[in-house]
């Protein structure tokens, strides 16, 4: 069937679609897959992206957005980046864990105040509390009394390497 | 020559006007209620014993007692942004509101664009455009920082912006916020005025008549257009109001300004201006202790 699919165009934004079985674009995600994803990684239920669309722009590249406009769109930026599926492993982005990760219940590990100031700066290291599974998690910590999530993680080999984006990586303080 | 003088007499208390100038600006942060609470943030900031002054006048608005907003917790968690505290204003009298589709003609860097978008609790669309990649690539940033869904970025000139991409004829609210001389960001950039001349002022003014009349073409009978800088210049202020109120189906509204400010002025030099100018609000520094400004709110009518 892959030689009847188009190429994904690099510069525009094209909607996912709404299925596998609806699927244009040659490699692109669809909406229930990413839904999927979402749920059964991290426990967040369909019904916390209902109000979204969603999109690709760069392949592997997908953004949320609040509202929706007609497909494909060439504009410089539609909502907010939100997942990378180019690999195997798909990774949350660290903007979307910041929006949405507080919705989770799977695969979150709690950072002590040391813990948590270390992740932010971008640090990796080991991490023998946590006896769940390898790959993505959702880090969080304690602030103004909640659990707040702090960003992605990479879990491998007992260490935990975070993937907080340079240009967000900060030095603060172990409350 | 210092620009400033040039002002000075339209100004009651020269000398205040002079020695506010002269100050450094407070340290200002807006509270992200797209993903914290005003208790919240606070609530984050004395963990951390960062002090803090709430604004009087809007309660997502925190002075910070020392350093810059950057190295904070809740900073880090995008429940904070540095904003001087004027430039929430225009936000404040467009009223956006939720799920309504709204353009901000000169977004970059961001700071009205994602005030714009908690107003209307990230829902419908902000279209935010700007010419300058560079300072599109700092909006994108900053909208993702603080968890901006609603934000559709376009890169075009506002002077005649397409709506084509995004399939509806016209938009609901447009917020002009425009490149103008910036006298009134001389706190923050004390060398702003270096490079002022008054060709520039006229050839900034006929980009802002531009901007403003396209947004309020874009803008649907009875939709909400507000006009702002950072300049005290009549050129770039009144007359630019002067000249829409005559091209284009729009009408000077009044809107409750939250901070003390004085009326449009009507004559400057040689020029008279449309009388309903002194409808928009002048902002000088020592006023409020904030940075310059000025804000007009307009009915769109046809």
């Amino acid at each position: 069937m892959s030689d009847t699919l188009k190429q994904n165009v690099g510069q525009q934004f094209g909607r996912l679609p709404a299925t596998p079985a609806d699927r244009k674009v040659e490699g692109r995600a669809s909406r229930e897959e990413v839904l999927d994803f979402f749920e059964a990684r991290f426990g967040i239920g369909p019904a916390v992206f209902e109000p979204y669309t969603f999109w690709e722009k760069g392949k592997g590249k997908i953004w949320i957005f609040a509202a929706d406009v007609p497909t494909p769109i060439r504009i410089e930026g539609l909502g907010m980046t939100v997942l990378r599926t180019r690999q195997e492993h798909w990774k949350p982005t660290h903007s979307a864990v910041q929006r949405f990760g507080h919705h989770a219940t799977e695969n979150v590990v709690d950072l002590s105040a040391d813990e948590a100031a270390r992740f932010a700066q971008g640090e990796d290291q080991p991490l023998p509390a946590w006896d769940g599974d390898w790959g993505y998690l959702i880090a969080t910590h304690e602030l103004a009394g909640s659990r707040v999530p702090v960003g992605v993680g990479l879990y491998l080999y007992g260490e935990l390497r975070s993937t907080v984006p340079k240009g967000n990586q900060e030095t603060l303080a172990v409350l | 020559m210092n620009p400033l003088e040039r002002y000075a007499p339209l100004v009651a208390d020269r000398e205040a006007f002079f020695a506010a100038c002269e100050r450094p600006l407070p340290s200002v942060v807006r509270v992200n209620t797209i993903n914290a609470t005003p208790e919240r943030a606070k609530q984050a900031l004395d963990e951390e014993g960062v002090g803090y002054e709430p604004v009087d006048w809007n309660a997502q608005l925190l002075r910070l007692d020392e350093r810059g907003p950057g190295t904070s917790w809740p900073y880090f968690h995008g429940w904070l942004h540095g904003q001087e505290e004027v430039s929430a204003l225009p936000a404040i009298a467009l009223d956006p509101q939720p799920g309504e589709n709204v353009w901000d003609s000169c977004a970059a860097p961001g700071s009205k664009t994602t005030q714009l978008s908690a107003m209307m609790d990230d829902t419908g669309i902000v279209v935010g455009n700007d010419n300058n990649l560079g300072r599109l690539s700092a909006l994108r940033h900053n909208a993702e920082r603080l968890g901006v869904t609603n934000l559709a970025v376009t890169k075009q000139d506002g002077r005649n912006f397409s709506l084509k991409p995004f399939g509806f004829e016209a938009f609901d609210r447009a917020i002009v916020d425009a490149p103008c001389s910036c006298e009134g960001t001389i706190r923050k950039n004390p060398d702003t005025l270096d490079q002022w001349t008054l060709n520039h002022v006229h050839s900034v003014a006929a980009i802002q008549k531009g901007i403003l009349s396209r947004a309020i073409q874009a803008t649907k009978p009875g939709g909400t257009v507000v006009y702002s800088t950072c300049t005290f210049a009549p050129e770039e202020n009144e007359a630019v109001v002067d000249h829409v109120l005559e091209t284009e189906a729009c009408e000077v509204v009044e809107f409750d300004c939250p901070l003390e400010s004085v009326p449009g002025v009507t004559e400057w030099e040689d020029e008279t201006y449309d009388e309903r100018v002194e409808k928009t609000h002048r902002i000088y520094p020592h006023l409020n202790d904030t940075g310059g400004f000025y804000c007009a709110k307009l009915e769109v009518t046809a």
